[in-house]
């Protein structure tokens, strides 16, 4: 985690923020901080108030209390001065079908007070950025969805803003697509600033330096991915296959003490593999090799099995459940 | 301003890159031509000194057009942006919440001129086939337009209201067209109301829409209902403004 001892380095302060709506609590109680030049992902189920979040930075709507500052402006009092510094692209990535996308960019340029030098400028090179320029005098609704997301994106990093608020960037579109989208963002990484939300848990692993884990409308964690899964991984276990006699394995597996619980299944060709759940802190992997080595039993595969996020995931918004190895 | 004007322009243009703007254009055409027909048919009949302008708003065309077509025109600008998501993109933008409104209202009074368009060469047709050179006057034909673009005003300004409150344009369209009859039918309260010296008959002229209508044909400007409508328009102009900005109330 980023040490911020001034306000100056942040680029965005969330504190206490809570969104009711008329019957629901949207969002309740979060606070997080963002440093400048970070990409943040904010994870989540459907439902869990990640847009709501976004909409209150991006200044659509206000928040029922707490405050809310982007680059040190506040986003009710000073929402025009925040809406100068932010690319927002909001859910499902609304645009104007009817224009082609040189018009739909030039529009959105003026929106946004660009000069007609700069803007001109400005469009070439976000359509070369985000791969436009073959497409620019189509029209935005003929084209198809990994193109249209990418006008989107396009648009959001037209005046380039400080931050860039993604809402599912990558949301609808087939691998090749989403593989680019996720470049494209990572090469925003150091000049711009990135929040983006999604559900899908490899693309915070992939783009994100670090990681809020919201649900039902409150933070549970915030790391980054490493240490999250280092986290995890503490009281990791051990996959090996090796072929021998299920005894003996066995009666091995009882006589390491490091070893805490284990578990064994025939694989293919008569195989054994063996689970280890080892002691916290403890990496079974030399001992393992060693027994092998000793016995003269063939080893095919010895792994420490790496938890994913999704591990993560379901561990953090699911609190009543026990954690099932 | 330059978002304003930036806006205008795609407001406007939106009419015209779908079918919606030629289709009204067409229909508008289409009923203006139909008066005009039966307004020759009964001129051929017999000899009358009223002018072109008022005889033309006599067969009521103006105000169906004025009353059906002012929520087609109005009932996309907000709703439709609302109903696609457009909407959240554009206000989180530096624009200003008035921009957006009057920007808005502007595109459609222009663009309810613009259908009024076809009226002139009608008018022009006429004249020139009775070979009357009195049959209107420029002025008549100015005040005329004046009057068309007070009262699209007003019902242009309610219907970017109506279109305001809600995110479906069908709904957006009910409330304006249900707005703009009951303005029309304040005209008739006269009946209801026949005193003219009370003040009940005073306000009951005051909002008699028909009855300006007809002065502003004949080439009778008063400044009374000039300031009704700017009033009218100036108010639903605000109170759009103040649902816009409702979204931003905690």
């Amino acid at each position: 985690m980023i040490d911020g001892t001034t306000n100056h380095g942040w680029m965005i302060e969330v504190e206490r923020l809570t969104k009711r709506y008329a019957a629901a609590r949207a969002v309740t109680d979060v606070s997080f901080t963002v440093a400048r030049g970070e990409i943040v992902g904010l994870l989540g189920p459907n439902g869990a108030g990640k847009s709501t979040i976004m909409r209150i930075l991006s200044c659509f709507m206000p928040a029922t209390s707490g405050t809310v500052r982007i680059g040190g402006c506040d986003v009710f009092s000073q929402s025009n001065e925040v809406r100068r510094r932010i690319g927002y692209m909001p859910e499902n990535n609304p645009l104007h079908r009817d224009l082609r996308v040189r018009e739909y960019l030039q529009f959105r340029s003026r929106l946004k007070g660009l000069r007609r030098a700069r803007a001109r400028e400005r469009i070439d090179t976000v359509m070369q950025q985000c791969g436009l320029t073959d497409v620019r005098k189509r029209i935005i609704g003929q084209l198809s969805k990994g193109y249209q997301q990418r006008v989107g994106l396009a648009d959001a990093l037209l005046h380039e803003p400080e931050l860039i608020i993604l809402d599912e960037p990558t949301i609808g579109l087939d691998p090749n697509q989403i593989r680019a989208v996720r470049q494209l963002i990572k090469d925003l990484a150091g000049r711009h600033t990135v929040l983006l939300s999604t559900h899908i848990l490899p693309e915070v692993e992939m783009t994100c330096s670090r990681v809020l884990i919201l649900h039902q409308g409150r933070i549970l964690a915030a790391d980054t991915p490493e240490n999250l899964q280092k986290e995890m991984s503490e009281s990791g276990q051990v996959i090996a296959e090796i072929l021998a006699p299920l005894a003996d394995l066995q009666a091995c597996w009882e006589a390491v003490a490091d070893v805490v619980r284990f578990d064994m299944a025939p694989a293919e060709g008569d195989y054994i593999r063996c689970s280890l759940m080892a002691r916290t802190g403890v990496d079974v992997r030399p001992q393992v090799f060693a027994l092998a080595c000793e016995h003269g039993w063939p080893l095919r595969e010895l792994t420490r099995s790496r938890h994913s996020l999704e591990d993560i995931f379901v561990r953090v918004t699911r609190p009543d459940r026990e954690e099932d190895v | 301003m330059r978002a304003y004007a930036t806006l205008v322009r795609r407001e406007l243009g939106a009419f015209f890159v779908s079918w919606t703007g030629y289709v009204i254009l067409a229909a508008v055409t289409f009923l203006i031509g139909f008066s005009f027909v039966l307004l020759l048919k009964s001129l051929r009949g017999e000899a009358t000194a009223v002018p072109l302008t008022q005889l033309f708003y006599d067969y009521l065309s103006f105000w169906f057009i004025l009353i059906i077509l002012a929520p087609v025109i109005t009932m996309r600008s907000f709703a439709l942006e609302k109903a696609s998501g457009t909407y959240e993109t554009l206000m989180t933008t530096p624009v200003g919440d008035m921009q957006v409104v009057l920007a808005k209202f502007t595109a459609a009074l222009l663009f309810h001129m613009i259908i009024w368009l076809p009226l002139l060469p009608c008018l022009i047709l006429v004249r020139h086939y009775t070979s009357d050179p009195s049959a209107f006057t420029p002025g008549a034909v100015g005040s005329t337009y004046l009057g068309i673009l007070l009262l699209g005003s007003v019902y242009m300004a309610m219907g970017v209201f109506a279109s305001a409150i809600t995110r479906s344009q069908i709904s957006a369209a009910m409330v304006s067209l249900v707005a703009g009859f009951t303005l029309f039918m304040c005209s008739f309260l006269g009946a209801i109301f026949p005193t003219q010296t009370s003040g009940l008959g005073m306000f009951v002229s005051y909002v008699s829409v028909m009855d300006h209508m007809r002065d502003f044909a004949q080439g009778v400007v008063d400044l009374r209902p000039v300031m009704f409508y700017v009033s009218l328009t100036i108010l639903f102009l605000l109170l759009t403004w103040k649902v816009v900005e409702s979204r931003r109330w905690k």
